[in-house]
């Protein structure tokens, strides 16, 4: 088939609606084709860009406490007008309202969550599979530390590692909501854990809430991730390692931070 | 139930409200004629077909019938019968760019006629499949991907010429 004829069908293939034989084909063609390549790489990409430009606007908590009062109002209709109903209902509803609204303030925690989580993953990733990960190579704190002054506008210290299992390998700059921020690699037994620190944005909104997601420790697919803040800024230990060795980094991270 | 079905989709539901009318106090008012009328509605939603999509549209519906959707006359020009070639144009390198700034994307975005932004959103931001986006659009899913590839384009062009301007600078 002429690339014309794949160019058609690039679009349902980045939207997963091609059935299974003919995304295997086209898959096929990509592997062969650089110039679809490319042009299905700029269509993932720009879809990926909407996605992330499309989630902008967050409803007031007013608002949301006006609706679901309506919404709960409207499905527990008044069954008895005595007093004593009023009562138990009136306070009974309130806090119903209040756990409606605190595990739709933890979902949507756990979503933005989820994206720093897959934002970060996919940096680290990026990294592994990149033919010049590093910009500074070296195993040497004192030189990985001073490369990135003046590149980002914080400064960080690092742990010291003789008698740990983990190496530093190097590190580069890296942004994440258009805020830059140190990312090191380090290595345990073949294994590679990307550290970001970026500076602490909670309480600043600045239109980026994804860069302040929760503490805490994460894990999915083959992934773990360990997160927290300290004096002022923000660290996130990604890995394919056990949840095990992300903890030993992130505490010799905290030691030195 | 209602609450269960409908609470969830608060979130997503706003922000495309907002998108749709591009104001605040219209989309809050928008979101909540919506809930109001699904709410009456509620008894004739039929158990097993897409929630999400019925919501979407009567949302969707409300605003085309509002003071702001009239006024955002939509033209479909045949679009049907017209095959997309998406190989015109392809800059590969400024959509990295591209990827890199979100509030151009965002201004791009605003700047695109509504049915062209409302199916980029319902695509790439809820992740709806052709099928829920035909039903919630009430629009064949021929014209699903005419409608989609045609968006993609315009916001590529639109994008390409933000960056020939470089004045929307981060």
């Amino acid at each position: 088939m002429a690339c014309d004829a794949w160019r058609d069908k690039l679009d349902q293939y980045v939207d997963g609606e091609l059935d299974a034989p003919e995304a295997a084909a086209l898959n096929a063609h990509l592997r062969t084709c650089a110039d679809c390549a490319a042009d299905a790489l700029a269509r993932v990409q720009l879809k990926r860009s909407v996605a992330l430009a499309g989630k902008r606007f967050q409803p007031s908590a007013e608002l949301r406490a006006r609706l679901e009062a309506k919404i709960s109002g409207a499905a527990r209709p008044q069954r008895s007008a005595n007093w004593w109903w009023r009562l138990i209902a009136v306070p009974a509803l309130a806090v119903l309202i209040l756990s409606v609204a605190m595990s739709l303030y933890f979902q949507s925690d756990k979503a933005r969550r989820q994206r720093t989580f897959s934002e970060l993953t996919d940096l680290h990733v990026a990294l592994l599979a990149s033919a010049t990960p590093f910009d500074v190579v070296s195993t040497d704190r004192h030189t990985v530390k001073p490369w990135f002054q003046g590149k980002i506008p914080f400064t960080f210290n690092l742990p010291e590692l003789q008698g740990s299992e983990f190496t530093l390998l190097g590190g580069r700059v890296t942004y994440l909501d258009q805020s830059p921020g140190a990312h090191l690699i380090y290595q345990v037994r073949k294994h590679e854990i990307s550290v970001f620190i970026f500076q602490d944005r909670t309480g600043q909104d600045r239109g980026a809430p994804a860069a302040s997601p929760p503490s805490g420790q994460v894990h999915t697919l083959s992934f773990n991730m360990d997160s927290w803040t300290q004096d002022g800024l923000r660290y996130f230990v990604v890995g394919d390692v056990g949840s095990a060795d992300i903890e030993a980094l992130s505490k010799l991270l905290r030691g030195a931070g | 139930m209602f609450e269960d079905l409908a609470v969830p989709l608060f979130d997503q539901l706003y922000n495309f409200a907002h998108w749709l009318t591009q104001d605040t106090t219209e989309a809050e008012d928008l979101v909540q004629e919506t809930y109001a009328k699904a709410l009456r509605g509620f008894s004739s939603f039929q158990v097993g077909t897409n929630f999400r999509a019925w919501m979407y549209r009567i949302l969707r519906n409300s605003f085309l019938s509002s003071r702001t959707g009239l006024k955002t006359t939509v033209v479909f020009d045949e679009e049907d019968q017209e095959t997309v070639s998406a190989t015109e144009v392809s800059t590969p390198e400024s959509l990295i760019i591209a990827q890199s700034n979100r509030e151009l994307v965002q201004n791009a975005l605003g700047e695109l006629p509504v049915h062209f932004r409302e199916i980029l959103l319902l695509c790439e931001v809820e992740e709806m499949s052709y099928q829920e986006i035909a039903q919630t659009l009430s629009i064949p899913t021929g014209t699903v991907m005419s409608r989609l590839s045609r968006a993609r384009k315009a916001l590529r062009e639109l994008l390409q010429r933000k960056f020939a301007g470089g004045s929307h600078g981060v």
